[in-house]
C-alpha cells in the first residue's frame, strides 16, 4: 500500500485511498441517523413555542410557577423591601455577580419589580423552594444551593445565577415567555 | 492454568459433537476439571453468586418488561398493575428491585476482596479493568431501571444524573438534549432508558464472558497471594468450588429472601410511590443506597477551582463535582498501576492492612454522609472523606510499597495451609496434603 513498496504511485493506490475513503462516508453516513434521532423531535420543537403568561392577578411578594417546554419558570413580583435589599446587597456575596437592576424586569412604562427566571437549579436541575424568611430568595432541597430574591446565586454548588429565559412584555399585565419580542 | 483438557468423552453422540463444536470440553474444562487454589475462602464465591444474580435480574426483568409501559403517562400506573393485579407480580417486581440491590451488596464484597487480597496485580491488571467495566455498566443500568417506575425519584433522579452532562463545557446542554430528546426529562427519555435497560444486562454478560476467560487465563488468586506452583497447590473446582459457591449462595438467598417477602421496600424511597411531578422537587433527593458514596463526592466539590489570587475560574463547582464523581470511578482502573508492592494480600502487608481497613470504614462514611442533607457539619465532612476517598489510591497505594516491610511470606499455598493445620493442632493431614482431592 505504501509508496515505498514499489516505488511510484500507481492505479492500485488510488483504489486503496479512494475504498477508504468511500467506506468512511458510508459509517459516517450511517452513524449520523442513528445519532441524530436522539434529538428532540419535531413535535416536541413545536410544543417549545412561547407561552403567554396573566399577571394582573400577581400581588407584590407573590410568586408563581410556569411552564415552558416543560420545564418551570419563576415569575415573582418583588416588594419595595426586597429590591432594596437585592440593591443594597454587596457584590461580595454572589458568586456570578450580576447587578440587581439587570435582574429585576419591567413592562414599558412600568415600575421595575419583576424577577423572571428558570426554575431549575443551575448546578443540577432540582426546583429550588422559596424562603420565606428574610431577603433570601429560595434554597436548592438538593445540594443546598442558596439564591437572592433575583435568582443570584449566594451559596452551594450552583455555578451560575438562575438563568433569565427568553420573555417579553406584551403589555403590562402580559408576559410571554419564549421570546425576546412581544 | 488452562493445562491440556481432561474432558474424555465416552459416549457416541459426545465424541461426535466434540469433533465439531466442542462445547462439552469448554464447559468441562472451565467449571468441572478446572483448577483453582486449595486454601479459597468464603470471598471468593462471590463472582459465582454474581453470575446468578446477573441470570436472575435478566430473567425477572424480562418477565415484568412484559407488563410494563415506558410511556410517561401510564409507566407509574403499569408498575402499581403489576405489583397489585398481576398473578406473582408483586413478588416478581420485589425481586428485580431487591435483586438489583443485592446484585451491588455481591459487587462490593467481590471489590473489596480483590481489594484486600490484591488481585489486580501482575498479571490480573486486564481481568481487574474488565470488573471494573462491569461495574460501570452495573450502575449504568440500575440507574436507568429506577427510572422506569417513574415515580418522583425516578424523575428527579434522572434529572439530577443527565444534569451531570450538562456540566460539558460548550456543549453540555446540547449533549443534554440528545440524551433527553426533549427539553426536560419526559416520555421521550423513558423510553430511550427503557430501551437501555433492556440492552445493557446483555452486555454485560458479555464482558463477564470475556472477565471469566481472563479469569482462566491467568488463574485465581487466594488469600495467600502466593501463585499456584505444583498440582499439591490445587483442586478441581468441580466439586470443591462448585458446592462451596453454591453453599454461599443459598445463604445469599435466603437473605435476599428475607427482603424481597418481608420488606419488599425497605431499601427503596418512599417518595417513589408518588407519581413523577416535574414541578415539585422532593424534599430530600437521594440516590438508592448503592450510589450513596458517589453522592457524597458529588456535593462536596461546591466550590470553584480557578487560578489562586485571581478570578479566573478554570473548573466550576459544577464541572468539579462531576469530574470528581466519575474520577472516583476511573481511579479504580489504574489501582494496578497506583500500587507500587509486589507483595499481593493484605496478610502479609501490616501497613497496607490498616489502611484497607481506613478506607472502607472511609467509603461507608461516605455512603452515610451521601444520605446526608448538604448543609451545617455534613458539608466539611463529605470533603474530608472524599479527600480520603483519593488520598488512599493517590498517595497512599504508591507510597507503601517503598515504605512497608510485608511479613514474610509463605512458599507456597501447600505450605500456608499445612502450616495453620499445624497451629490448630490437626495432625493427620499429610496424607490430604499429598493428594488434597481425595478424602483419606
Amino acid at each position: 500500500m505504501s509508496e515505498s513498496d514499489h516505488g511510484e504511485t500507481n492505479r492500485r493506490d488510488f483504489l486503496y485511498i479512494a475504498t477508504g475513503a468511500a467506506g468512511v462516508v458510508a459509517v459516517g453516513g450511517s452513524v449520523w441517523p442513528l445519532v441524530s434521532q436522539m434529538q428532540p423531535n419535531e413535535r416536541e420543537k413545536a410544543a417549545g413555542a412561547p407561552v403567554e403568561i396573566d399577571l394582573s392577578a400577581i400581588e407584590a411578594g407573590q410568586l408563581i410557577t410556569v411552564v415552558w417546554r416543560g420545564a418551570p419558570y419563576f415569575i415573582r413580583k418583588l416588594t419595595e423591601s426586597e429590591i432594596k435589599a437585592a440593591e443594597d446587597a454587596g457584590q461580595a456575596e454572589f458568586r456570578d455577580f450580576q447587578p440587581a437592576d439587570e435582574r429585576i424586569a419591567a413592562p414599558e412604562g412600568g415600575s421595575k419589580e419583576w424577577t423572571i427566571v428558570a426554575a431549575n437549579c443551575t448546578h443540577l436541575g432540582c426546583i429550588p423552594t422559596k424562603i420565606d424568611t428574610g431577603f433570601e430568595g429560595w434554597i436548592c432541597p438538593c445540594h443546598g444551593s442558596k439564591f437572592d430574591v433575583t435568582g443570584r446565586v449566594t451559596k452551594g454548588p450552583a455555578p451560575i445565577n438562575l438563568p433569565l429565559p427568553p420573555f417579553a412584555f406584551a403589555d403590562a399585565d402580559r408576559l410571554i415567555i419564549g421570546a425576546d419580542k412581544a | 492454568m488452562s493445562g491440556h483438557s481432561t474432558y474424555n468423552p465416552t459416549s457416541g453422540i459426545g465424541k461426535w459433537m466434540d469433533a465439531r463444536l466442542p462445547l462439552a470440553r469448554l464447559v468441562h474444562d472451565s467449571f468441572v476439571s478446572y483448577p483453582v487454589p486449595r486454601n479459597l475462602n468464603g470471598f471468593y464465591t462471590f463472582g459465582g453468586i454474581l453470575m446468578i444474580m446477573l441470570v436472575s435480574q435478566i430473567i425477572t426483568g424480562v418477565v415484568i418488561a412484559m407488563h410494563y409501559t415506558s410511556d410517561a403517562a401510564t409507566a407509574f400506573e403499569s408498575v402499581q398493575l403489576l405489583r397489585r393485579d398481576v398473578a406473582y407480580g408483586g413478588t416478581l417486581q420485589a425481586w428485580h428491585a431487591v435483586g438489583a440491590s443485592m446484585f451491588f451488596v455481591a459487587v462490593y464484597i467481590h471489590i473489596f476482596r480483590g481489594l484486600y487480597y490484591g488481585s489486580y496485580k501482575e498479571p490480573r491488571e486486564v481481568l481487574w479493568i474488565l470488573g471494573v467495566v462491569i461495574y460501570l455498566l452495573m450502575m449504568a443500568t440500575a440507574f436507568m431501571g429506577y427510572v422506569l417506575p417513574w415515580g418522583q425519584m425516578s424523575y428527579w433522579g434522572a434529572q439530577v444524573i443527565t444534569g451531570f452532562f450538562s456540566a460539558i463545557p460548550l456543549v453540555g446542554e446540547t449533549v443534554r438534549e440528545y440524551l433527553l430528546g426533549g427539553y426536560s426529562v419526559g416520555s421521550a427519555t423513558l423510553n430511550r432508558f427503557f430501551s437501555l435497560h433492556y440492552l445493557l444486562p446483555f452486555m454485560i454478560a458479555g464482558v463477564v464472558i470475556l472477565h471469566v476467560w481472563a479469569l482462566h487465563v491467568t488463574g485465581q488468586t487466594n488469600p495467600t497471594g502466593v501463585e499456584v506452583k505444583s498440582k499439591q497447590d490445587v483442586i478441581p473446582f468441580t466439586p470443591y468450588a462448585t458446592l462451596k459457591d453454591a453453599l454461599a449462595l443459598v445463604l445469599f438467598m435466603a437473605l435476599m429472601c428475607y427482603f424481597v417477602f418481608f420488606l419488599p421496600d425497605y431499601l427503596g424511597h418512599a417518595d417513589n410511590y408518588i407519581p413523577a411531578d416535574p414541578l415539585k422537587t422532593p424534599a430530600h433527593i437521594v440516590p438508592e443506597w448503592y450510589f450513596l458514596p458517589f453522592y457524597a463526592i458529588l456535593r462536596a466539590i461546591d466550590f470553584n477551582i480557578g487560578i489562586p489570587f485571581t478570578d479566573i475560574v478554570l473548573i466550576d463547582s459544577k464541572l468539579g463535582g462531576v469530574l470528581a464523581m466519575f474520577g472516583a470511578i476511573v481511579v479504580l482502573f489504574f489501582v494496578p498501576w497506583l500500587d507500587t508492592s509486589d507483595v499481593r494480600s493484605a496478610n502479609y502487608r501490616p501497613l497496607y492492612k490498616v489502611f484497607f481497613w481506613l478506607f472502607a470504614i472511609n467509603a461507608v462514611f461516605l455512603g452515610y454522609l451521601g444520605s446526608r442533607p448538604a448543609e451545617g457539619i455534613w458539608i466539611p465532612l463529605m470533603k474530608a472523606t472524599t479527600f480520603w476517598y483519593f488520598a488512599h489510591f493517590l498517595i497512599v497505594m504508591p507510597l507503601l510499597g517503598f515504605f512497608e516491610k510485608p511479613k514474610p511470606r509463605p512458599a507456597s499455598i501447600t505450605d500456608a495451609v499445612l502450616g495453620k493445620a499445624e497451629l490448630s493442632g490437626a495432625s493427620q493431614l499429610a496424607g490430604s496434603t499429598a493428594a488434597p482431592e481425595t478424602k483419606s
